[in-house]
């Protein structure tokens, strides 16, 4: 709502001195948000007169046609003198009253006025546009022509209310009152405990038989439809300069006087109005249902195509508006023609007014159903005082007979649904505890009356709240009025003591934990978007039957490529890598923690549960099984060097063991031991990829994959070749943690350690080795390290060698050499049972 | 002591003289004091302090000596070899010295070369800042709470107040889930009832089903809305929530705790503004805005002194808070007349780019290990 400050002082008797600024900050804390105050004519300096064209003569020696013209300005320019003008614009003649700048005039823009020659003679000012004077749109462009009762030489800064500021305010929802200058009015007359005066304060006429007739077939859709008639409207009257700058002011066109009268109204009062050319209607004006598929072409020219739910003004022919969104083309108010050879104008003359009251809702899903916002259902989506409309009908009709001329037939219909005051019983003291300050009985009635409320009672009030306050219906409404009259700035600032808390979850710990392990192994964390398409899953690679494969999907997705939520976090993180390849960083580690979205069996349709009460633990059961499952992951990308080349030496490439190694650092901050196999799965490399397990209640789940990845992906992504990842399901995990780790025994007999070198087959995997030492070395084994594998000349084709430091050590003895040989043995001999090792050089 | 001398006959051995004594002493010191280096050193200290050197033999000889001269040619070799022994570990001492200053010099290196054998890693500032502004909450007693980001509308919005047609429903621009309807088609509208969360919001629901009042609740996390990725939107986002149900929580509570949170984030001097505002699931309503903490109001009506981080506006928004509406409360099963509540919550991003200085919202989404890297473990 563009509120201008001169049209704010007509209802209340503001100070003088009271700049836009001040207005502002005054209406923003009583909870307008003002988002900005416009200084209408900054840059704009005088002389700017009116002056009257006395010769137009045209130059056509140039490459467009230029007007050399006199202009009589009056005393204006010291000389009486007509003054003699240089202009480029057409749509004005001899006769024609327009608004000079003459020179040492400053227009917006920095734009200075002064005698200069051009086309070959001197232009001594400039005769203006709208637009050059910061106006706003007239629906011309063209040069400002006055109406000619304006007398030659005055200001015409004055005369076009140039100067001025405008508040514009963003109203939210629960204030649709404010979309009104009768509402803002109201704000800052309470703001500044100075009187109002109402402009709905109007004297109406009773309603009666012969007025329009009006048929309401749909008394909950529309509550009140009041209908008005005026006559013998001259059709050549045009809206006077200071209707139209308020229009313009508060940001909306001139279009036609009756059009800019029911603007002006709605703009003053709120109510949008409806003005019917009254020789366009035929029959009796309804107001029904649409039928499905019944057709209607807007004011806008749009053919529309209405819903049943759709409320429409009809007449004899059928639809003829939406209602309280849009009027009908066909009974529009005619533009006036003005007859060229007689010079006798034709146009609308008699008109029907509309002021009806519809439903919020009815009138909010037809807008959106329609993707038609106007100012009409801007306003009754967010709640219309139904007691103005016939003050607003009024108004509407004095101003027709004022300006055009026309006469009020005596004929009012009024069609409207019985209703009661709202009343909203409240302790006298509610305010004051959702407060948590003593503003006492008297302070709360004082500031509710200011609202418009009516208060009886004592310790328990009775408030009877007014009809343009539709928002107000439980007592914390209430409340809320009270404490931002008060002031919200004036609340104290106490604390609260909650309960001992039990600080942050074993489970958002590991979160917490894994992100900083990964960040100190030189990993650095991306928060990649969830989109996807199926284009990622093809370039992962996935078979058709993959689970990755079954997708949640968005509806109104931001990109018709990427409809869907990701089911792995490697799409995105693989973008990540890819771009900051392309920028030209190359030696990457990345990682990202976060959900994936895996629908569980069909996607269904979450049941919309009651909110006048707590929802059933089963009723809530059934709500979360419509939602996907939701497990948080964990997940790197390599590629490049993991170790720098530089001063100390050779660097060495990210590998397929850096990702698993980033797998097991994830799965020990968790608390976990990771259970590594080879694997073939989709996007990794098929001879390079690991699969993770983990023990839950004894048995082995599938927790992730790491590895190098797949020549093909590399490829289709675009990545740098050998790239590497890793994926891990912290939920899973989770799951597996058995609790606080149980420390180990240190013992500080001396250690003794057998070196063993195992020749196996290449295909043996070397945790199957290092498994089958551990359960064969029995409890004397401290520990076992893989120090060196060795294939090559020395060896048989198609085998490795396998070289493990075992360290022993007992708890209460120094172990002899011949008990750490035996345990060894017993290890070597387990591992040959095992995997076929044998000791290399026995 | 030695052993007895049998290759001499005492009778036929002379008194060892002591003009001969010191003659090898001198030696002996001189030999040291001409020791270049360690290895000459232990040469000298064999041939003069070794088995066979002189004042060793000497030594030998006291034994085979009558009885009355032993005490005095004792003597003269004692203080002798006394003097070569301290002689040599000064010289040692001194050598040791000298080869240490002279080796440690050697090994000198560079120590400005660079290292970034394994660059650092980081985590990304808006998980840190939201854990940070958690932390502040977690001290106070509050707990962390989570919920879904694929939401039921129910929790998203109708628990919160939204009703169906709302305005405000349509004020805040929502992803749908792709359902299925009962005659096997996929949904094409809002018919799943299925959400990317809008808001942090739901949490609150959530929690107040699951938990019986008192609560006291933080609920960090990613919101998703329909915006285009520009400079200053993004359609992924990240909020955190608070919510606070007990009896007799005021209004002056919430103005209390906000003004605890900037204080804690930004400073003891800092302090919070209400503006009466409008949300469905609070009411009273406000917007709130902390003092700025660059400027601290100063550049407002102060040309001279302009903010870039307020834009001398001398407040920035946080966002939006109030009291929890009791429809909440009893569409989530707390009695209204025995708890209230407030709320508030607050974008991540926003805070981040003011707080340090990020001007492109695009610097946070698009995972450029430049950005983020500076940022370290903690912020």
């Amino acid at each position: 709502m563009r509120v201008p400050l001169s049209w704010l002082r007509e209802y209340v008797d503001l100070p003088a001195t009271e700049t836009g600024r001040d207005v502002q900050a005054k209406l923003i804390s009583a909870g307008l948000e003002v988002e900005t105050v416009e200084q209408l004519g900054t840059g704009l300096t005088g002389p700017l007169v009116v002056g009257k064209v006395l010769t137009i003569e045209e130059l056509t020696e140039f490459k467009k046609p230029i007007r050399f013209c006199t202009v009589d300005v009056g005393q204006a320019n010291g000389t009486g003198e007509p003054q003699e003008i240089i202009c480029g614009a057409r749509n004005f003649a001899v006769g024609d009253k327009v608004v000079v700048a003459l020179p040492g005039a400053v227009l917006p823009g920095d734009f200075r006025i002064a005698e200069r020659k051009t086309y070959g003679r001197v232009s001594r000012g400039m005769i203006c546009s709208g637009d050059e004077l910061g106006m706003g749109d007239d629906g011309t462009h063209g040069i400002i022509v006055l109406p000619p009762e304006y007398e030659i030489g005055i200001d015409a800064t004055v005369l076009l209310e140039l100067y001025d500021e405008v508040l514009d305010i963003a109203v939210t929802p629960d204030r649709g009152y404010c979309l009104s200058m009768r509402g803002v009015a109201r704000e800052t007359a309470t703001a500044y405990g100075l009187p109002l005066r109402d402009p709905a304060l109007l004297d109406v006429p009773a309603p009666n038989a012969y007025g329009y007739p009006v048929q309401v077939s749909d008394p909950i859709g529309c509550d009140r439809f009041t209908a008005r008639t005026v006559v013998g409207l001259a059709p050549e009257a045009r809206s006077p300069i200071w209707l139209q700058r308020r229009l313009q002011k508060a940001g909306m066109r001139p279009i036609s006087l009756a059009v800019d009268i029911t603007n002006y109204v709605m703009l003053e009062l709120g109510q949008p109005l409806h003005a019917y050319d009254r020789s366009r209607i035929d029959g009796p004006i309804g107001v029904r249902r649409a039928e499905a598929g019944e057709k209607i072409t807007t004011l806008d020219g749009t053919v529309r195509v209405l819903d049943a739910a759709d409320l429409v003004i009809t007449d004899n022919r059928g639809a003829i508006g939406i209602a309280g969104v849009m009027g009908g083309a066909n009974t529009e108010i005619a533009d006036p023609v003005t007859d060229p050879e007689t010079g006798f104008v034709t146009g609308t003359s008699e008109v029907v007014i509309e002021a009806a009251h519809f439903d919020a809702i009815s009138i909010a899903r037809t807008a959106r159903r329609h993707k038609l916002s106007s100012e009409a259902s801007k306003r009754f989506e967010r709640g219309v005082d139904p007691q103005a409309a016939a003050a607003a009908a009024q108004r509407t009709v004095d101003l027709l007979v004022l300006l055009a001329g026309g006469t009020a037939e005596a004929g009012v219909t009024e069609i409207s649904a019985p209703s009661a005051p709202r009343t909203i019983a409240m302790p006298a003291n509610h305010p004051d505890k959702v407060a948590g300050v003593d503003y006492g009985r008297e302070t709360v009635v004082r500031r509710l009356q200011e609202v418009g409320c009516d208060v009886y009672g004592q310790d328990e009030l009775v408030v009877t709240v007014p009809s343009w306050r539709p928002d107000l219906n439980v007592p914390n409404d209430l409340a809320e009025e009270v404490i931002r009259l008060e002031g919200y700035e004036n609340l104290p600032s106490t604390l609260p003591k909650p309960p001992a808390g039990r600080g942050l979850t074993e489970r958002q710990r590991t979160y917490r934990r894994v992100g900083r392990a990964l960040a100190g192994a030189g990993y650095v964390e991306a928060l990649n978007y969830p989109f996807i398409g199926t284009q990622a899953l093809d370039n992962l690679g996935l078979d058709a039957d993959d689970a990755r494969r079954r997708l949640v999907t968005l509806v109104n997705p931001l990109s018709d490529e990427e409809p869907a939520l990701r089911t792995t976090l490697l799409p995105g993180l693989l973008g990540a890598l890819r771009r900051n390849d392309s920028r030209g960083s190359h030696d990457l580690a990345l990682f990202e923690t976060g959900l994936v979205f895996r629908p569980e069996g069909q996607p269904g349709i979450a049941v919309r549960l009651p909110v006048d009460r707590r929802p059933t633990d089963e009723e809530v059961a059934e709500v979360n099984a419509a939602l996907p499952s939701q497990p948080r992951r964990a997940a790197v990308v390599l590629a490049g060097a993991r170790e720098q080349a530089g001063w100390w030496g050779k660097g060495r490439p990210s590998d397929w063991a850096d990702a698993v190694e980033a797998g097991r650092t994830v799965a020990a901050e968790a608390g976990v031991e990771l259970i590594i196999s080879a694997d073939q799965h989709a996007p990794w490399h098929p001879g390079r990829c690991a699969a993770f397990h983990v023990e839950v209640d004894g048995e082995e789940v599938l927790v992730g994959h790491a590895g190098e990845l797949h020549p093909r992906v590399v490829k289709a992504f675009g990545l740098p070749a050998r790239s590497c990842a890793m994926e891990i399901d912290l939920d899973l995990l989770e799951k597996a943690n058995e609790g606080p780790l149980k420390a180990p025994r240190i013992s500080s007999f001396p250690v003794a350690t057998q070196d063993v070198a195992l020749v196996v087959a290449a295909e043996v995997p070397s945790a199957e080795v290092e498994t089958a030492l551990r359960e064969g070395a029995g409890e004397l084994l401290e520990s076992v390290r893989l120090f060196d594998v060795y294939t090559g000349d020395q060896l048989d084709e198609g085998t490795k060698s396998l070289a493990y430091a075992l360290k022993f050590r007992a708890t209460d003895r120094t172990l002899t050499v011949d008990e750490a040989t035996a345990a060894r043995d017993a290890a070597v001999a387990l591992a040959t049972e095992r995997t076929g090792a044998v000791l290399r050089g026995a | 002591m030695s052993a007895p001398n049998k290759s001499y006959d005492p009778v036929e051995v002379e008194a060892l003289k002591p003009e001969e004594i010191e003659r090898m002493r001198d030696e002996a010191l001189a030999a040291f004091a001409a020791a270049g280096d360690l290895d000459a050193l232990a040469h000298a200290k064999t041939a003069h302090t070794g088995g066979t050197s002189p004042l060793a033999l000497a030594n030998r000889e006291i034994g085979a000596l009558p009885p009355q001269a032993k005490a005095a040619a004792g003597k003269i070799v004692g203080q002798a070899r006394g003097a070569v022994s301290k002689a040599l570990a000064a010289r040692q001492t001194e050598l040791e010295a000298e080869r240490d200053a002279r080796v440690l010099v050697e090994e000198a290196v560079d120590v400005t070369l660079p290292y970034d054998r394994v660059p650092a890693g980081a985590r990304h500032p808006l998980t840190t800042l939201m854990e940070r502004v958690a932390d502040v909450f977690v001290s106070m007693g509050y707990e962390v709470a989570e919920g879904p980001e694929v939401e039921a509308e129910w929790f998203n919005f109708d628990a919160l107040n939204f009703v169906p047609d709302h305005p405000a429903r349509q004020m805040q621009d929502t992803f749908f889930v792709q359902g299925t309807s009962p005659d096997g088609k996929a949904t094409t509208g809002d018919e799943s009832g299925v959400v990317l969360r809008t808001h942090t919001s739901p949490v609150q629901a959530r929690t107040l089903i699951d938990r019986e009042p008192p609560v006291y609740v933080v609920c960090p996390g990613r919101v998703y809305r329909t915006d285009e990725l520009d400079a200053t939107h993004t359609p992924v986002f990240h909020q955190i929530e608070l919510l606070a149900v007990d009896e007799g929580l005021t209004m002056a509570d919430l103005k209390g705790t906000l003004d605890h949170m900037v204080q804690a984030l930004f400073g003891p001097d800092m302090k919070t503004r209400l503006r009466p505002n409008f949300f469905p699931f609070t009411e009273p309503s406000a917007e709130m805005d902390m003092l700025c903490y660059v400027c601290r109001g100063e550049s407002v009506g102060n040309p001279d002194r302009p903010c870039r981080t307020c834009g001398s506006e001398g407040w920035i928004e946080l966002g939006g808070c109030g009291m929890v509406n009791p429809k909440v409360l009893v569409a989530c099963g707390v009695d209204p007349e025995k708890y209230s509540g407030f709320a508030f919550g607050f974008g991540i991003e926003r805070m981040l780019m003011f707080r340090h200085n990020v001007d492109d919202m695009r610097d946070m989404v698009e995972g450029d290990v430049r950005f983020t890297r500076p940022f370290g473990m903690e912020i």
